[in-house]
């Protein structure tokens, strides 16, 4: 009954009604700083996305969680405001301010009611450019902090991607934790705070997303008021990291009744011409859904496993192809296996053509359906600048997707999927798991 | 200077309602009894098709805990139309993203597709609510994915773990004493007839709440759930939804849980609470904001102020209260102190900021954003239509009705200092109906013990 109707509808896949997200470049008229837009006026508040590249890699020799730490104090005090007084006015303008570290880049995500906006965007412009770090706030979120350090040390999906990293990245600071260790964190000073935000914040990295209940030229204000102060350059980023990590198995003993398991290998940059056949072969190896090589085989058909899934990492510094899944220890070994013959296998063979059709009917019908909210169209604004997309990105995408052959996907499959350096840090206490290369 | 001035002004400003064009909402009823809820959100052309049923863990019967969520992955197995794994295969093929949700007191599907594929996930659904398909390979396999996922979400956690003792003691009777995943045990002889049997008791359109949020007309929407639920005849045999109650708490209780793999050791208490109840929510209103109050921010509330700012004796604190519940719910607090600060102090150190603030009262002006905060909560949550979506599916399977829930915003802004105050007493106020909890690090060697009180 069902089996018709399914081809049918799945014809009428490329035939979307026509769908566009108009995105206005708007740049200051102060500083010249720029911004995409989206347009909406149907809710009243604007969500943004200002992302800074260079994020904790960006910490000194010696001062690692600088960067981490800094950014956890932005919030606690700034200009004329105790961390009191500015969690007071921002709940009193109902503002949602938010500032997360990643390795890569430091993301300020904010709602700001069309009601009350100029206040609250003079709010967060003194998060940014003159927070004040007193010692207070500085001693209570490094406690804060070393208790996450302390915390991640328990957690066996964190000790299995910070040991991965250590092995793979040399002196490089993405082979060590953002937060630091407890002896750097310890050491970390206020004079360290001011010069990590100094390093980090600077005109010449930003990149702005909005999307909401605002005008070009209202959007062009808060830009020159939100980022008009900070200065012209920031702290030169840290260069490639060095890639050590050759295949094997290496076992972390933490006793826990189930393994996690954390493996991959390099991977492939944003600007490679192979990149959209990676993306769809990776969409067919782990892309997250049922469908996907590794969930059939390893939870359908085995049931060794709860959920299994692979990733482009496209870091600055070092692209990975990376996975992970989580196995009951006696269980572990064989999920590792099924893994490493299913890399092999599409290493060597490629993919089905149903495999292929399936990946690509599933991303360009999904794509548009992405862009339904103001946080989440911020969100891609922000990160398709911030990886270098042309302004038109989204109109091309499923084109691009839609373009991948067999020969495309067999090519790069050989190429990057890499079944002799695929290493797997499984942390746990797997039974019949053999370490070693 | 700033703070006051921003204060005023944030403060004389009243948020304007209904202004804005997403979240109009509407509803139906079909013939055979399944309800119907749309939300209109013209913004993209998406829509998120849901079905809730009124049934969960807290309705399974004794000795097969963890059935609602077994069958709720069996779910995604065959039918007599579709082959195994056929329904996330066509869901997938039409860029549409799929999956459920088992809690205790309800079950919902979901799928979010573009808006020209409502008829086709609607077609799906309907049929398997009422010819499922489950073989006994199927059973052996799924059985081992949530042993796994019981393994990751509670096994690995020690909060997790901890967290369903916590439960188990606070409820003496009540099935939410019971975790919706199961007790593992249990989950390693759940059957294919359980399964079945649960299906057939519960699953029935008289028992479904449809739900569609995105871009599409109440009309359009009424007549394709004509068309694919209509035809489901309803079961004339729904058993009434009343759980064993609980009996009076005539004793506190402590739950001491020591796992080596904990970070941070932690004190949390329970209390049992009132629910949401339909027309009347203000007493629910009242504990919502209480624990908004208490520890709704990690600066500005009455535990975080106290404890983590001034007196420097915690790491983090909070306060949180689950209105929306069939039965009893509970309001908790939680204090994580720094090193030092043992879990006993902890405790003391909660009872003696409460006790100080029984004493002294609310502060107006953090009473007022926080209203004003919820205010605007409203205009926030227009943004995700899925949520609202959410929203509303754990109300309707909780006892509630689309006017209890677009009453709500204003049951809050009416609700007074005396109320939460009031609110406080009630579970505050020398009551045993609480679980106080432990989570703790095991303790050392008696050597070690001994090394330290000779070292004091």
């Amino acid at each position: 009954m069902i089996r018709p109707v399914f081809t049918a509808i799945t014809a009428l896949i490329f035939a979307l009604p026509a769908w566009a997200v108009d995105i206005e470049e708007v740049v200051s008229p102060g500083g010249g700083i720029s911004a995409w837009l989206v347009e909406d006026h149907s809710i009243p508040f604007v969500a943004l996305d200002i992302r800074f590249q260079g994020g904790t890699s960006l910490d000194e020799p010696g001062k690692r969680g600088a960067t981490f730490l800094m950014t956890g104090l932005l919030e606690e005090g700034a200009g004329d405001l105790d961390s009191q007084g500015f969690a007071a006015a921002t709940e009193a303008l109902a503002a949602e301010f938010d500032f997360s570290a990643y390795r890569d880049s430091l993301v300020i995500n904010a709602q700001m009611l069309t009601q009350n906006r100029d206040h609250a965007a003079d709010l967060l412009r003194q998060a940014i450019v003159t927070p004040s770090f007193d010692e207070a706030a500085l001693e209570r979120v490094r406690g804060q902090v070393l208790s996450i350090i302390d915390s991640d040390a328990q957690d066996p999906a964190t000790i299995a991607a910070t040991q991965f990293n250590a092995l793979a990245f040399g002196n490089h600071p993405y082979a060590s934790a953002q937060e630091g260790t407890t002896a750097s964190v310890s050491a970390l000073t206020r004079d360290d705070m001011i010069a990590a935000h100094r390093a980090a914040f600077a005109r010449d990295r930003v990149f702005v997303g909005a999307a909401g209940d605002i005008t070009a030229e209202e959007l062009g204000l808060l830009l020159d008021t939100l980022l008009g102060d900070l200065p012209a350059e920031g702290a030169p980023l840290p260069g490639p990291a060095p890639y050590l990590l050759d295949g094997g198995t290496t076992v972390v003993d933490f006793p826990t009744p189930q393994s996690v398991a954390y493996f991959g290998h390099r991977g492939i940059e944003r600007q490679d011409p192979d990149f959209f056949p990676a993306f769809v072969l990776n969409q067919i190896i782990g892309g997250g859904n049922f469908r996907s090589r590794l969930m059939q085989e390893v939870r359908v058909e085995r049931g060794l496993t709860y959920g299994i899934y692979t990733y482009l990492a496209l870091s600055d510094h070092q692209p990975m192809m990376l996975g992970q899944f989580s196995s009951s220890n006696d269980l572990v070994a064989e999920a590792v296996a099924v893994t490493r013959a299913e890399w092999t296998d599409i290493a060597t063979n490629g993919v089905t053509e149903e495999e292929l059709d399936a990946a690509k009917l599933f991303m360009t019908g999904a794509y548009p359906l992405r862009f339904d909210g103001n946080n989440t169209i911020a969100g891609i604004l922000a990160g398709m600048q911030q990886d270098g997309m042309p302004v038109d990105y989204i109109a091309t995408r499923n084109a691009q997707v839609d373009a991948v052959t067999m020969d495309d996907i067999r090519r790069v499959a050989a190429r990057v999927l890499q079944p002799e350096n695929l290493h797997f840090v499984v942390v746990g206490q797997p039974e019949g798991l053999e370490p070693g290369n | 200077m700033i703070l006051r001035r921003l204060l005023t002004i944030a403060l004389t400003l009243t948020l304007p309602s209904s202004l804005w064009a997403a979240g109009e909402v509407t509803q139906f009823t079909l013939e055979n009894g399944m309800e119907a809820v749309v939300i209109e959100d013209h913004r993209s052309p998406a829509v998120v098709h849901m079905v809730w049923y009124r049934t969960g863990a807290a309705d399974e019967p004794p000795g097969v805990s963890g059935i609602a969520h077994f069958l709720e992955h069996l779910m995604f197995k065959s039918t007599d139309d579709l082959e195994n794994g056929e329904f996330s295969r066509i869901v997938e093929a039409n860029g549409g993203t799929d999956n459920a949700f088992t809690s205790w007191d309800y079950t919902a599907y979901h799928q979010r597709v573009a808006a020209d594929r409502l008829g086709l996930m609607m077609q799906m659904e309907a049929d398997r609510m009422r010819d499922l398909v489950i073989t006994e390979a199927d059973v052996v396999t799924e059985r081992s994915v949530v042993l796994e996922e019981r393994a990751q979400r509670t096994d690995s956690s020690p909060g997790a773990l901890f967290n369903e003792q916590l439960r188990a003691a606070l409820y003496l009777n009540h099935p939410y004493r019971i975790p919706i995943i199961g007790w593992r045990h249990e989950m390693l002889s759940l059957d294919r007839e359980d399964a079945l049997e649960f299906y057939e008791r519960f699953y029935a359109p008289n028992n479904a709440i449809l739900i569609v949020a995105g871009d599409v007309k109440p009309d359009e929407v009424r007549a394709l759930a004509q068309e694919h639920y209509g035809p489901l005849e309803p079961s004339p045999d729904l058993p009434q939804r009343l759980r064993p109650s609980e009996p009076d708490h005539i004793a506190d209780r402590t739950v001491r849980y020591a796992d080596e793999r904990v970070a941070n050791p932690y004190v949390s208490r329970a209390y049992l609470a009132p629910e949401r109840d339909s027309g009347a929510q203000e007493e629910a209103a009242a504990l919502a904001l209480l624990a908004q109050v208490l520890g709704g921010s990690g600066t500005t509330s009455v535990l975080s102020r106290t404890l983590q700012i001034e007196e420097e004796r915690s790491l983090f604190t909070t306060a949180y209260y689950q209105g929306t519940s069939l039965d009893d719910t509970s309001f908790t607090i939680l204090n994580v102190p720094v090193s030092g600060v043992s879990l006993g102090e902890a405790e003391a150190d909660l009872d003696r900021v409460i006790a100080t603030f029984l004493e002294t009262g609310i502060d107006e002006e953090q009473f007022e954003r926080i209203k004003f905060q919820y205010a605007a909560s409203e205009i926030y949550a227009q943004d995700n239509v899925q949520g609202l979506a959410r929203q509303y599916g754990v109300a309707l399977t909780s006892g509630l009705t689309v006017e209890d829930v677009q009453a709500w915003p204003d049951v809050i802004a009416a609700t007074t200092v005396e109320d939460v105050m009031e609110a406080a007493e009630l579970i505050f106020g020398g009551n045993t109906r609480s679980v106080t909890g432990y989570l703790d690090r095991p303790a050392p060697p008696e050597a070690e013990i001994a090394t330290e009180e000779a070292t004091q």
